[in-house]
């Protein structure tokens, strides 16, 4: 079944929230967020209590480039706009558009995770590792669990995209689109916060 | 039968005892899973219980040999993970699982599938942390797991309470969303917030202080195993680690837990309370505010844990206010409760019992609790019985006598059969007078100067009357669960049937159906006119509630086998971490890709249940009227 044929058939506005399973799913979701927005806090308040302690090891404004940061950062944002063009696409039941914005959306935290192991790749090869210091445990925890969740996201919107082509947009896959598109905003938003608490503060801060 | 041989379609072929063990395996049923739960709780309760009677037994009388130095702190660390995580969070989740649905007018939770995996998450986890005692001993660094002690200088025990908590806490933080979507989406039809029974109240704030105090358990749990199989610095100060981070981080969870732990209870008082005393709770709106400000304030005060941490005056005078702060609304509830019973027909049955003996119990611990809040005062009681005794008032008294007039309470909704009221006073006047034998003295023993945790004390102290009165109190306490369970297998035998209306005097909306609740709990969804819905229809002479729905199909969710093989796949997971664990240096290669074949299998289920739509099944509209008729 394509999008277009689900169109004509049954065009229910807004169909993530049609049914009481997909109301349950959305709030349960935003629940989920709730509470991976404290987990993120309790590693960004260990990372600021440990952020300068770095033993032998080289600490942020030694080992941190902005340009690079700057273009994960750039990227990553990209790609929470072009899941919002996906979800509005998905409103429309336009299934081959909103495959091709989740697509896009997909490639770009694929670039993303590819920088970031740029990165952690160069700062090993300065003698930064996961053990070296407290800071560099802190640094690796709070950014790597962000990279994991990436990870999941890119496998996780992957792996719906590849059914949406038997299952279309129906009121039972609205909602699985519609909050793995709100996990990537999650996702992007807690690495807005990393941009400025980790790189921004650990390069102008000091 | 014939919709659950439809249900079971998949296991029809299947027998006898396997048959049996697939249902509870496979079910996503509330009410089935309530039952997992209280199963669960309890197996850790007696095994918790136990625990405690070996430390009884130890500090009976001084310079004992029993059990001593490791053997202690192993025995002391297990009975109190045990007792928080295993058994009084479960049986918690018990009772939900059992009542709100029922209360609130709903066929089913929100998610059931999440709620079967939140089941077996728990209780595996619980079956890891207790292999402990199989490979090498259990953990003994104290339920709080104190760095760097816990990360340091103890063998491989911590690693498995590391992961034994990890994995129960994933499955109650599950367990937590669903409660919170079940109660704001799945209310029946005028069953606004502020009609809802207190016990659905409390339960609602419980979640939310679940969902924001489990992740940074979950967090601070990840750096100590980082930092004890990946040697990570988090808590090692050699290369500018912290382990104060980790007290603030256990007890930005651990108080809150506290709460998470007896405000459920609070519920259940109200229930109980009410209901016995023939009237309408006294001060409804007020005792829903007191829960909602204790869930607030209840992330305010960790620091009290902390007071001889030497955060400076002004940390502890904020951390010190705010904890007293508390006392207000809890006793707003206290008084609801005492004018709830004035003036009312007051019923003494077991339930009510325990209820009534909450009261001047947990204002015994919360007396002591405003004590303890003083940080000059503290500085005194930090780590001596005192603060045992504390504890023991407000999770005993409070969260143990709770859930027993809980489940005497509800005991005929979930099982169609009362328990013995002569055996369950029995149990009551044992557990009552027990409790506190043993644990008043140890006010005393703390003010006197016995410090927490040691395995002995000598003679020609004055410990030894306390000690030994505690310690018979204990076997007190023991006889009443004895008597509990033989009430149990007793009344499963040969049982009064429970009717519907199984105390004649129910008020709220579960006790409008049949005992127990049939598959899809009501036949039509009830409309709901006011607070204590059912009271108010028999009041206006209706035996039933108002249908808000025609009677039709119901759909229900299938029964799945993937919920307990996902938390299979972790368990796996978990335990290629703990061997993996290597103090000398790199981790064992062997237990990481155990651990990574684990997480494999984990990821493999999910994209299964993903793929695979569940179509569920139909209940039809003629076998429920059948089953309506059969009940009356």
């Amino acid at each position: 079944m394509s999008g277009t044929e689900n169109a004509g058939l049954q065009a229910i506005p807004n169909p993530e929230k049609a049914t009481l399973e997909g109301k349950n799913k959305f709030l349960g979701f935003w629940f989920f967020l709730g509470g991976e927005t404290v987990l993120f806090g309790t590693l960004f308040a260990t990372f600021l209590a440990l952020r300068d302690k770095v033993a032998s090891g080289p600490s942020a404004h030694e080992l941190f480039s902005l340009p690079l940061t700057f273009l994960s950062t750039i990227i990553l944002l990209t790609s929470s706009l072009t899941s919002v063009f996906a979800i509005l696409a998905m409103k429309d039941y336009k299934a081959g558009a909103m495959r091709l914005w989740f697509w896009i959306t997909v490639l770009l935290g694929l670039a993303f995770l590819g920088l970031e192991i740029y990165e952690f790749h160069e700062y090993l090869g300065e003698h930064f590792g996961f053990t070296t210091s407290a800071f560099s445990s802190a640094f690796y925890t709070l950014v790597g669990t962000h990279g994991c969740h990436v990870l999941f996201g890119v496998l996780w919107i992957s792996e719906l995209m590849l059914q949406s082509y038997k299952k279309g947009i129906t009121t039972v896959t609205a909602p699985k689109y519609y909050v793995a598109a709100l996990y990537w905003h999650f996702i992007d938003v807690v690495w807005v916060f990393i941009f400025t608490v980790v790189y921004l503060l650990g390069i102008l801060g000091g | 039968m014939t919709t659950h041989a439809q249900s079971l379609a998949v296991s029809s072929q299947r027998k006898g005892f396997l048959h049996w063990l697939w249902t509870w395996i496979t079910t996503v049923d509330h009410k089935k899973i309530a039952i997992l739960y209280l199963f669960g709780g309890g197996l850790f309760f007696l095994i918790g219980g136990i625990e405690a009677l070996l430390i009884r037994i130890q500090l009976a009388v001084p310079n004992n040999h029993f059990l001593v130095g490791s053997e202690y702190n192993q025995v002391m660390t297990m009975h109190g993970t045990t007792m928080i995580f295993l058994a009084a969070m479960p049986l918690i989740f018990a009772m939900m699982n059992a009542v709100i649905p029922l209360q609130i007018g709903a066929r089913d939770v929100a998610f059931p599938f999440v709620n079967a995996l939140g089941f077996w998450l728990f209780f595996l986890g619980g079956i890891v942390l207790n292999t402990s005692w199989f490979f090498g001993g259990a953990p003994a660094g104290g339920w709080t797991a104190y760095t760097p002690l816990a990360t340091e200088y103890l063998g491989s025990g911590m690693d498995f309470y590391i992961l034994g908590l990890q994995l129960s806490g994933a499955g109650t933080l599950m367990g937590a969303i669903n409660f919170l979507v079940t109660i704001i989406n799945m209310r029946a039809p005028g069953m606004t917030f502020m009609r809802m029974p207190l016990f659905c109240w409390t339960s609602l704030v419980t979640s939310a202080l679940i969902l924001f105090a489990f992740p940074p358990l979950t967090v601070g749990l990840f750096f100590e195993f980082f930092d004890h199989i990946f040697h990570a610095n988090f808590f090692n100060t050699a290369n500018g680690g912290n382990g104060i981070i980790w007290e603030h981080i256990f007890w930005i969870f651990g108080h809150p837990e506290v709460y998470i732990l007896v405000l459920p209870a609070f519920g259940i008082i109200s229930e109980v309370v009410a209901t016995f005393s023939k009237k309408r709770l006294f001060g409804y709106s007020s005792m829903v505010f007191a829960t909602v400000l204790i869930g607030f304030l209840s992330f305010m005060v960790w620091v009290h844990h902390m007071f001889t941490v030497g955060l400076g005056p002004v940390a502890n005078a904020v951390f010190a206010i705010a904890t007293m702060t508390i006392a207000v609304p809890t006793g707003i509830k206290i008084f609801n409760w005492l004018f709830t019973m004035w003036g009312g027909q007051i019923h003494f049955t077991t339930a009510n019992l325990f209820a009534i003996g909450f009261i001047p119990t947990f204002v015994m611990g919360g007396v002591t609790g405003v004590m303890l809040a003083v940080p000059p005062a503290d500085a005194q009681y930090h780590d001596s019985y005192f603060v045992v005794a504390h504890f023991h008032y407000v999770i005993l008294g409070g969260v143990v006598f709770g859930l027993l007039a809980g489940v005497f309470y509800w005991w005929p909704k979930m099982f169609g059969r009362m328990l013995n009221e002569t055996l369950g006073k029995i149990t009551f006047w044992f557990f009552f007078l027990g409790f506190h034998l043993t644990f008043f003295p140890q006010h005393f023993l703390g003010l006197m100067g016995m410090p927490r945790r040691y395995f002995t004390y000598l003679p020609g102290e004055h410990f030894e009357l306390g000690n030994m009165l505690s310690s018979i109190g204990a076997f007190g306490m023991a006889v009443g669960v004895i008597v509990l369970l033989i009430n149990i297998v007793v009344t499963t035998a040969k049982g009064k049937r429970a009717k519907g209306d199984a105390w004649g005097i129910g008020r709220t909306l579960e006790w409008s159906i049949a005992s127990p609740a049939p598959e899809y709990n009501f036949a039509q969804t009830p409309l709901v006119k006011g607070i204590d819905a059912f009271w108010k229809e028999k009041m206006a002479g209706n035996k039933k509630m108002t249908p808000a729905e025609p009677l039709g199909d119901v759909h229900m969710p299938s029964p799945t086998v993937i919920p307990f093989l996902m938390s299979l796949s972790l368990t796996l997971a978990s335990f290629g971490f703990i061997f993996a664990a290597n103090q000398a240096g790199k981790p064992h290669t062997g237990g990481l890709i155990t651990a990574a074949i684990g997480i494999g299998l984990m990821l493999l289920l999910m994209l299964i249940h993903s793929i695979k739509d569940d179509h569920g099944f139909h209940i039809h509209k003629e076998e429920i009227m059948r089953i309506e008729k059969e009940a009356e």
